[in-house]
């Protein structure tokens, strides 16, 4: 491992201790909801570096279709993959968030129903691309299939925006008057959120970087096998 | 209480359990890696360092 990349993955693992410091003691106990309201801050974090991750398979994936570059297609699978990894998280925390909040561990809200949609969605692009054996056809397909399955990302935020929902919004406004679990965020709050944010999205950036490398080694390594094999 | 300790075990066990899934992933794939350059000739083994 270069210096940079120990220097990187440093600071990563340093924010990442002082976020869930700052969770748990620097953050005032919210008025309402009591402790288990902290859960937000790693919540929106790892729903948040979900998204960003199914964008860099967007990108990755028009990147691929232009240049025809394997690079954009490696990209694209590990950030799908860390995608779904973050986006788990996220989903199964909002369920242990929702059980004492709402009283129950699920609902088909919009905003849920939306999230698992975009969840299945991606899981099936990992399902699909094994299914395609010829290299050249499984990235083009695949990169066409991430490209028409980021139309769930604009969707999944903007459903707790547009529709009637339960879901709260932490960040701007709440339309839905129907919205449980609804708070303010005190500056300290804040602080703690922005903090959660920058280090997930630290995280994501090394795991991305780790699973992007594995990915160039794993078909390079497989080419060389291929070519190392008597004829 | 129970569901904040709940939920942040699973945002540092899953991390952790994914970055010892890609270190197992990278480890396997140095093994490969080392028998194939035990086959391979010497230009390619070039091309191989440059994957490390």
């Amino acid at each position: 491992m270069r210096l940079w990349e120990r220097l990187w993955m440093g600071i990563t693992i340093a924010l990442m201790v002082l976020a869930t410091l700052a969770v748990f003691v620097y953050a005032p106990r919210e008025a309402k909801m009591g402790d288990v309201q902290r859960i937000f801050y790693f919540h929106i974090s790892t729903a948040w570096s979900g998204f960003l991750a199914f964008a860099v398979a967007l990108v990755g994936s028009i990147a691929y279709l232009r240049s025809r570059a394997r690079r954009w297609d490696q990209l694209s699978h590990a950030a799908v993959e860390v995608g779904l990894v973050l986006l788990t998280m996220a989903i199964i925390t909002g369920s242990l968030w929702a059980r004492p909040v709402w009283n129950t561990w699920w609902t088909w809200d919009p905003r849920l129903t939306t999230t698992t949609i975009t969840w299945v969605v991606y899981l099936a692009y990992l399902l699909l691309r094994n299914a395609v054996e010829n290299p050249e056809t499984r990235s083009r397909f695949a990169a066409v299939y991430a490209i028409v399955a980021f139309v769930t990302v604009p969707i999944t935020y903007l459903s707790a925006r547009l529709l009637r929902t339960i879901h709260p919004i932490v960040l701007g406004p709440s339309v839905s008057s129907e919205a449980q679990g609804q708070f303010g965020l005190t500056p300290r709050m804040v602080h703690t959120m922005v903090l959660s944010l920058v280090a997930w999205t630290l995280l994501f950036s090394v795991l991305l970087w780790m699973r992007y490398r594995i990915q160039r080694a794993q078909e390079t390594l497989e080419e060389m096998e291929a070519m190392a094999e008597p004829s | 209480m129970v569901y904040l300790v709940a939920a942040y075990l699973v945002f540092w066990g899953l991390t952790f359990f994914y970055v010892l899934y890609l270190a197992r992933r990278q480890r396997a794939l140095e093994e490969r890696m080392a028998r194939l350059r035990a086959r391979l000739n010497p230009e390619l083994r070039e091309e191989h360092d440059e994957l490390r």
